[in-house]
């Protein structure tokens, strides 16, 4: 529950109001390496959780899992990692900056510090996942928590079938990580299809939301597992497209966003029928919360 | 025209179609090209085909005074574009532009509505399909204008 001294390694301007911050632990020298073998995290639901030591590099992470980044004196937000798994001297967050806290964690510069407690929560089901083809389908500043799962899916390229990720956002302008998203299209293994919202005529890329790619998308649906982010009706209707193609319910996972505070289940804020997200989401089975999220009083 | 017939067939917009209703519809159809930039159809014009894309990439336009045109919708590989020519006046309320080279098979509207008129069990069979597909872009439409990906306030 103690937030752990991390200092900005730098912060990378991705859109008018997304950012990513990246974090070095402010280690003490000659602590042991507090990092769990990745096959060892993957082997169970175990989720590492940080312990009350500062940790000299960074606490291994799955893919989909979140941090609570602390500004001291502002305020505490939960935000996803978004870094490469694999990566263990740095920890990447993309942020969106759009209260308080956000706002100020984009005025941090290299050096200042932030508090973090993590990670937190559920992961992608990359595991179970394999053999067969995957779809990421992304909105918005739903890509970051997917990223991390790009990473992985890339390094292991070979456990899995076809993979397809599909993105939807506003705007051309609003589209993150640009760079890689190109890198990961020059894969001849890994599909990539962007789509937006609203474009003026000089855009040759889709307009469209992004369900209308899922018809297009090259997979096979009754070996597809399918893993979404983005904002909720998004995933709603997504969902529903996955199932019309022939997606089973049951390989379909989305990750939520809700008021987490505690990030550990105690405070009840981010509770979703009898669901905490910090703790059993924010990666959850659709099929567990395909009704809940019809329900409005939640 | 012979060529065009497994084609249509195999296309998921005419499936379950009766084989005789399927040679009436191949009877109205060519092969068309586009250039990448240029128009397909403009608005105001009269509306005479409607399109299943091959290959390539079609925007769905609206010029806007002082800010130029606006992409609407894209449609891509397998998917139908145009259905204005179904309904009066039959004029086309978009523009349409090949945004990359486009091969297409266009079905002659003033020829199908003929023949809609002539076989009523044609005509439904059409009007079925353009209907699921306008249910489709009306959803999609909705969905944006949600502007899911925008600030909450």
């Amino acid at each position: 529950m103690v937030p752990h001294p991390y200092r900005v390694r730098r912060r990378r301007r991705e859109t008018h109001d997304t950012f990513t911050l990246e974090l070095q632990p402010a280690s003490r020298e000659g602590m042991d390496d507090e990092r769990l073998p990745l096959g060892q995290e993957d082997a169970e639901r175990d989720i590492p959780i940080a312990s009350p030591q500062p940790p000299s590099t960074v606490p291994a992470f799955l893919p989909g899992q979140f941090n609570m980044l602390y500004l001291f004196g502002v305020g505490e937000v939960p935000i996803s990692i978004s870094g490469d798994p694999a990566d263990s001297t740095t920890l990447a967050h993309t942020i969106r900056a759009v209260g308080t806290v956000t706002a100020a964690l984009r005025a941090l510069r290299p050096g200042d510090m932030v508090g973090v407690r993590g990670p937190f929560g559920s992961h992608w089901p990359l595991s179970d996942a394999e053999g067969n083809d995957v779809v990421l389908i992304a909105g918005g500043i739903g890509l970051a928590p997917l990223r991390p799962a790009v990473y992985r899916i890339l390094a292991e390229r070979a456990k899995y079938g076809r993979v397809v990720l599909l993105y939807g956002t506003r705007t051309p302008a609003d589209i993150l990580y640009r760079r890689e998203l190109a890198r990961w299209r020059s894969h001849f293994d890994f599909d990539v299809l962007i789509t937006v919202d609203h474009a003026l005529g000089n855009w040759r890329g889709n307009v469209g939301v992004v369900t209308t790619l899922i018809a297009r998308a090259p997979f096979d649906p009754l070996n597809t597992v399918a893993m979404m982010c983005g904002p909720e009706v998004m995933m709603r209707f997504a969902a529903r497209e996955l199932v019309r193609r022939g997606v089973p319910v049951d390989r379909i996972f989305i990750s939520m966003e809700r008021n987490m505070k505690c990030a550990i289940g105690f405070c009840g804020h981010c509770q979703f029928g009898p669901t905490f997200v910090c703790k059993d989401g924010p990666v959850l089975p659709y099929r567990g919360v395909k009704d809940l999220l019809t329900i409005r009083e939640l | 025209m012979e060529t065009l017939r497994p084609l249509l067939a195999e296309h998921p917009f005419f499936e379950g179609l009766e084989p005789r209703h399927l040679d009436l519809i191949v009877g109205c159809a060519i092969n068309v090209r586009f250039d990448a930039g240029t128009f397909i159809f403009r608005e105001g014009e009269e509306a005479n085909a409607f399109y299943i894309i091959r290959h390539g990439q079609v925007a769905l336009e609206i010029f806007v005074p002082q800010r130029g045109p606006l992409t609407i919708q894209t449609i891509g590989q397998g998917e139908v574009l145009g259905w204005s020519w179904l309904f009066p006046p039959y004029h086309w309320h978009f523009d349409a532009r090949a945004v990359t080279l486009t091969r297409a098979i266009a079905l002659d509207g003033q020829c199908l509505r003929a023949k809609c008129e002539e076989d009523h069990d044609l005509g439904y069979q059409l009007v079925k399909r353009f209907a699921h597909i306008i249910m489709q872009r009306l959803q999609a439409t909705r969905l944006q204008l949600l502007d899911v990906y925008g600030v909450r306030s």
